[in-house]
């Protein structure tokens, strides 16, 4: 990842009521790096919102003895923004598990937004397994 | 977070203050559904006080969209920001919603 300094991490537990919390949270150090406003209100809110929601729903199944780490790290240069979500669960595979949901025989489904609109919002979506199940964004100013 | 219904002639209005997001997309559809069981039809949310709407609150949208649809209604959208607008395209449901630029126009558009 390069020269990068923790600027949070926070450990939650697997509930969904939590997500907002940290979003503020991750919002702030968005708006300390100068990131661009619509990036701070919107694309990373938002693909966070998605990679948490999923870390409980899917990777820890909101199971209450299971916690999500989320590590906001902050490149030397402080133009770059990394958020690790780091769940208790197997696994996925990213692109496999990416639906298109914008195609006529998707547009009408609730669910399958999620993983499309956060490559969409972010720079990079990554997903590893290094010490639990890990979604990492990134978001670059400029 | 919270939602305000209320009736502007045959419209049931919805304004979404805060986030529409995985932890209270719930609340924002049951209370729609309870209005379509009491036998309203015209729906209108308005977007004007909201932040953010992740993929579970677009999902409920749709979801409504439809039931509304299959009791022979209709949920119409206002006021979003430029952040959901870009939501809105990126996902094309801009293409699925009646949009309006303001709450008038909208209720004017019934």
């Amino acid at each position: 990842m390069g020269q990068m300094r923790v600027a949070l991490e926070v450990l939650i537990p697997s509930d969904v009521q939590e997500i907002e919390r940290v979003v503020e949270l991750v919002q702030h150090e968005c708006r300390q790096l100068k990131i661009e406003p619509e990036k701070c209100s919107l694309n990373v809110p938002v693909a966070l919102t998605e990679a948490l929601s999923n870390a409980i729903l899917r990777g820890n199944r909101e199971d209450s003895s299971k916690r999500v780490r989320v590590r906001a790290s902050v490149s030397k240069s402080g133009d770059k923004l990394v958020v690790d979500v780091i769940d208790e669960g197997t696994g996925f595979d990213l692109p496999s598990s990416t639906l298109n949901c914008t195609t006529p025989e998707n547009i009408m489904r609730e669910d399958g937004r999620g993983l499309y609109l956060m490559q969409c919002l972010v720079d990079r979506v990554e997903q590893f397994v290094d010490g639990g199940n890990t979604v990492r964004l990134t978001v670059q100013r400029g | 977070m919270s939602f305000t219904i209320r009736k502007q002639g045959e419209i049931v209005v919805v304004d979404v203050e805060g986030q529409l997001i995985v932890g209270n997309r719930q609340e924002l559809k049951q209370k729609v559904l309870d209005e379509l069981e009491k036998g309203e039809k015209r729906f209108l949310i308005d977007f004007s006080q909201t932040g953010y709407i992740d993929s579970s609150g677009l999902g409920v949208l749709v979801s409504l969209s439809k039931k509304i649809r299959e009791q022979g209604g209709e949920l119409r959208l206002a006021n979003l920001n430029d952040d959901l607008k870009t939501l809105f395209e990126l996902t094309k449901l801009d293409t699925l919603f009646q949009i309006s630029d303001s709450r008038e126009r909208a209720l004017e558009s019934f």
